[in-house]
């Protein structure tokens, strides 16, 4: 007796309980490896998952079992080609007992590290956590682009529900034509005729017809067979008539976003510092992401001097030099005005740096801003990152540096621009919304619009 | 004038090429039962064969292979892994699984050519269940008519639990319960095979009564006798004999003590330790057996591939590609190759299957001199039948291993003595040697010597409630030392007090080590 049964349509992901056990249980682990893997990857990534490592003993599941070394025991091995009774080996160095090693232990699987991939929504989760979104926004952000549904013509298949009448009409009726299917009116017109000639028939006394009228009637049958042969050879509408709406999901809003990353990479900047503008920077891009279907990246770092440069050079060189500012600034002009043009791209900037600048730079930034930068933008962001201790210490202090002081007066008189203190993760995206909080976003788009 | 020289009933192929539908694969599988019932005898649960994708097989797989099976973040670690190695191509996917229950359920994956199939079926749903339904270990223990339904309840039960306690209380209890898992089955008293009515009875009873079950660890009346000073070894003697009869002590199964006796444990934690005992039991006849298993179904599998050749109804393309299968599957590393991880239980059970099979049909003088009941006897599938019905792996090793079998894999033993800076061969394939190398090989597949020997040996009632455990050290082979502390620390905290670890010699009965665990550690942890 079998029963054959096809499960393949079953539900998947029966495992997907175990799994966020698992996830739960390895969380430390997890956030650090994801920590990791932010620091060594590319901003743009960001929007998708990744493949991690923890380390296996966390994981680890006890018992009892026996040492794997120790105590008298012996194994039976295959394979022997020169030993006789009584040879000595020389017991294996290191590793698990050599030979005998794995028979000593059957079950124990190495679990010194352990590999897996986690899903976007898995990756973002945890990228997330250090960020302190409200769960609203994580899930706004997680979200793939919303799309817009579009007419896009018509097509030969489809479900009934979008049915094209008025195409497959249209077909149907030129075929009808172009095969001369008779219309029904036809076929009573030649009816009545055959009727009216029978009746006239009956009429006469010898009920039949004239030879003329004979002739006319067995023309009028032929053609009625005819036309209903016809009739059924061509029906009024054929598969091949049908037409579907066709509809199409298209990325909504469907423009594209350039993004401007500048940072002083002078000596003052520390790696934690870089790792929280890259913080900033990734969280920008997942925002940009979400609203624009193409989002591109410019990486300009300066010391007293600027250029573009690629996403490696941008977060892990040091260089050393003075700090001008407003080398950036010129930079940020320049690729602006080779490459991105206002009416094709939506501008951002976000600028990362400790504050310092060179004495008499700031009146320069300021200028550059205001006249240049400023009026081509969506939307230009300054962060400062403080060092954690330094913050507390200058809290009071209102410790400003000279690029705040620059700065701060252009924040006052214009929208487009703002500026925020960070100095640990936790702050970036409470400062990340005051940034771009919904209202503010409205009343730039008015300014732009 | 024209002679067919071919006869009118030449059969046709079962299939060809490598797809399969559900057509070529009822067919299939009606002419191997063909063979299975009416040729080899064989006697086997009704067959329900699941087609599934790679991905069911995955989540199946990591569940220790049941379709059912209550949720906990260890499976979910084995998917993650099995995952990995997957799709990287560091291991493919077990071809099949089977489920001994009744009925039979094998899975087979929609991946798999039509020529796989053909081997599934046979190797699963013919082999594993002749096995499963006729072995004495599985008759004995198993329970093959209520399995689903058991583990159907488990997993409610748990899933309740987690609802109403949270889970990380139900997490604490289920990983200390699986450390333990090995530890929680009975050796050799029957125990009663679980059966959902009763269960679901006795658990509502437990719930309603717990409260009021007097527990002699709560007891708080005085001793009717005093300790006196001068009471004689004896009476002392006495009393803990008493003591420890009254707890059913020494008990090697320490989950079923710790269910039945841990002073602080609620009901629902209870029937959690329950439930994973019950599934240890329930596949610890499985880990008795499974080279015999293996080898009977990978002997089953071989001979109905044969007979399909044999009958016309496979071609020499599905044939060659069979073999290219089960060679991978009974390949056998030796010793020195970077591949070797021990005997693969398919090759050696492979091995000796054919191995009794020849000696039953053409015997040497060895053989009737090593096996004299049954060589020649020209019934070789009432022999293997008969051996797979009433051995476990190593009593098997034990009755059927040839010399020379061991001459054909080269067997040699090793003597690893602590006492001694090197190994010594001690044995090799020769006259002198094939009973020592036998003997050996049967004792590595005897899992009551691979596994530690423990049991609950008392209980300090008059002071602390400690729990004494023992371990009982044969030929000076300790435990695990960071596992055994780690494991320790979950018997303790499922008893709720201290609990000592002590190892004994086997011989002297002596003490030779302890370990300690305190209700100190329990509030660190």
């Amino acid at each position: 007796m079998l029963y054959i049964v096809d499960r393949r349509k079953n539900p998947k992901g029966k495992s997907l309980g175990n799994r966020q056990r698992f996830m739960r249980r390895a969380k430390a682990q997890i956030k650090k490896a994801v920590e990791d893997t932010i620091r060594t990857r590319g901003i743009t990534d960001i929007n998708s998952g990744d493949s991690i490592t923890i380390p296996g003993k966390t994981l680890h599941e006890p018992g009892f079992h026996h040492a794997r070394r120790g105590g008298d025991r012996n194994y039976v091995l295959p394979g022997n080609k020169k030993f006789v009774p009584g040879d000595r080996i020389a017991r294996p160095q290191g590793g698990d007992g050599g030979a005998g090693g794995s028979q000593a232990s059957p079950d124990g699987d190495g679990e010194d590290e352990f590999q897996f991939t986690l899903s976007r929504d898995e990756f973002l989760d945890i990228f997330f956590e250090d960020l302190e979104l409200p769960d609203l926004l994580k899930k706004s952000l997680k979200q793939t682009t919303a799309f817009r549904t579009a007419r896009a013509g018509f097509s030969s298949d489809g479900t009934p529900a979008n049915l094209s009448l008025v195409r497959t009409m249209r077909n149907s009726l030129a075929r009808r034509i172009g095969l001369r299917r008779p219309k029904t009116a036809e076929i009573r017109d030649l009816e009545e005729k055959i009727a009216a000639l029978q009746a006239k028939a009956e009429k006469r006394l010898s009920s039949k017809l004239t030879k003329p009228d004979e002739d006319t009637l067995h023309g009028l049958l032929a053609d009625l067979e005819e036309a209903k042969r016809r009739m059924k050879a061509i029906p009024f509408i054929d598969p091949i008539d049908t037409r579907y709406n066709q509809f199409q999901q298209i990325p909504d809003p469907n423009t594209q976003a350039v993004m401007f990353c500048l940072m002083d990479v002078s000596g003052s900047m520390s790696e934690q510092m870089k790792e929280l503008a890259k913080r900033f920077f990734m969280l920008l891009h997942l925002f940009l992401h979400r609203r624009y279907e193409h989002v591109d990246v410019v990486f300009i770092r300066h010391t007293s001097r600027a250029a573009e440069v690629d996403e490696e050079t941008f977060f892990y060189s040091r260089e050393t030099g003075g700090t001008i500012v407003s080398t950036a600034l010129e930079e940020m002009k320049r690729v602006l005005k080779d490459r991105y043009p206002t009416d094709q791209w939506n501008i951002y900037a976000a600028q990362a740096s400790d504050g310092d600048n060179y004495s008499n730079d700031g009146a320069k930034c300021t200028a550059l801003l205001a006249e240049d930068l400023l009026p081509k933008c969506q939307y230009y962001a300054y962060i400062e990152i403080t060092d954690e201790r330094e913050a507390e210490i200058f809290s009071s202090a209102e410790g400003e540096t000279a690029l705040w002081k620059a700065y701060a007066p252009v924040a006052r008189t214009n929208a487009r621009f703002a500026l925020k203190r960070v100095t640990k993760a936790a702050d970036i995206f409470p400062v990340f919304r005051e940034l771009f909080a919904k209202n503010r976003a409205e009343k730039l788009s008015g300014v732009k619009g | 004038m024209t002679k067919k020289t071919e006869p009118a009933t030449a059969p046709e192929l079962l299939f060809s090429g490598a797809d399969w539908d559900f057509n070529t694969l009822k067919a299939t599988y009606d002419a191997i039962e063909d063979i299975a019932i009416n040729d080899l005898k064989l006697d086997v649960y009704p067959n329900q064969v699941e087609v599934i994708t790679s991905e069911q097989m995955l989540d199946a797989y990591s569940s220790i292979g049941m379709p059912l099976m209550y949720h906990h973040w260890s499976f979910g670690k084995r998917f993650v892994r099995d995952d990995v190695m997957y799709r990287k191509g560091y291991q493919g996917l077990a071809y099949e699984i089977v489920i001994n229950s009744n009925p039979c359920i094998s899975y087979v994956m929609e991946e798999n050519t039509i020529v796989m199939q053909a081997l599934v079926i046979a190797h699963a749903a013919f082999g594993h269940n002749h096995f499963f339904k006729n072995n004495y270990l599985f008759k004995q223990w198993t329970d093959a008519e209520g399995i689903l339904d058991y583990l159907q309840f488990a997993k409610r039960y748990i899933a309740k639990c987690e609802d109403r306690f949270g889970f990380d209380a139900v997490e604490r209890v289920l990983d200390a319960a699986h450390a333990l898992m090995e530890q929680g089955v009975n050796r050799y008293s029957h125990p009663e095979k679980p059966n959902l009515a009763a269960e679901l009875e006795r658990e509502r009873e437990r719930a309603k009564y717990e409260d009021e079950t007097y527990n002699d660890l709560w007891r708080t009346l005085p001793q009717a006798e005093k300790d006196d000073e001068d009471l004689d070894e004896m009476r002392r003697k006495m009393r803990v004999e008493e003591r420890r009869a009254q707890f059913g002590l020494p008990e090697e199964n320490l989950l079923y003590f710790l269910e039945k006796n841990a002073p602080t444990l609620q009901a629902w934690e209870r029937e959690i330790l329950r439930i994973v005992r019950n599934i240890g039991q329930y596949f610890y006849p499985q880990k008795q057996t499974k080279m015999m298993n293996e080898g009977c179904a990978c002997y089953v599998h071989y001979a109905i591939m044969n007979s399909l050749y044999d009958k016309g109804l496979i071609s020499e393309g599905a044939m060659m590609e069979f073999i290219d299968y089960h060679s991978r599957v009974v390949f056998q590393a030796e010793y020195d190759d970077p591949r070797y991880s021990g005997f693969n239980p398919y090759a050696l059970g492979f091995a000796m299957m054919q191995d009794i099979h020849r000696i039953c049909v053409d015997p040497t003088e060895e053989d009737r001199k090593w096996f004299p009941d049954i060589a020649g006897n020209n019934a070789p599938v009432e022999t293997l039948k008969e051996a797979w019905a009433h051995y476990r792996d190593e009593s098997f090793i034990l009755q059927f291993l040839s010399p020379k079998l061991m001459r054909d894999m080269r067997m040699f033993l090793i003597d690893d003595l602590s006492s001694s800076p090197h190994l010594e061969v001690a044995a090799i394939h020769d006259d002198n040697g094939y009973r020592k190398v036998r003997r050996a090989l049967a004792r590595m597949h005897d899992i009551s010597v691979r596994e530690p020997d423990m049991q609950v040996v008392d209980v300090d009632l008059r002071g602390n409630r400690q729990l004494y455990i023992q371990h009982t050290e044969h030929d000076g082979i300790r435990l695990e030392k960071s596992e055994a502390e780690m494991t320790l620390g979950y018997i303790g905290q499922l008893w709720g007090y201290g609990v000592t670890l002590q190892a004994v010699d086997n011989e002297t009965g002596e003490i030779l080590h302890e370990m300690n665990f305190t209700p100190e550690d329990l509030a660190n942890t």
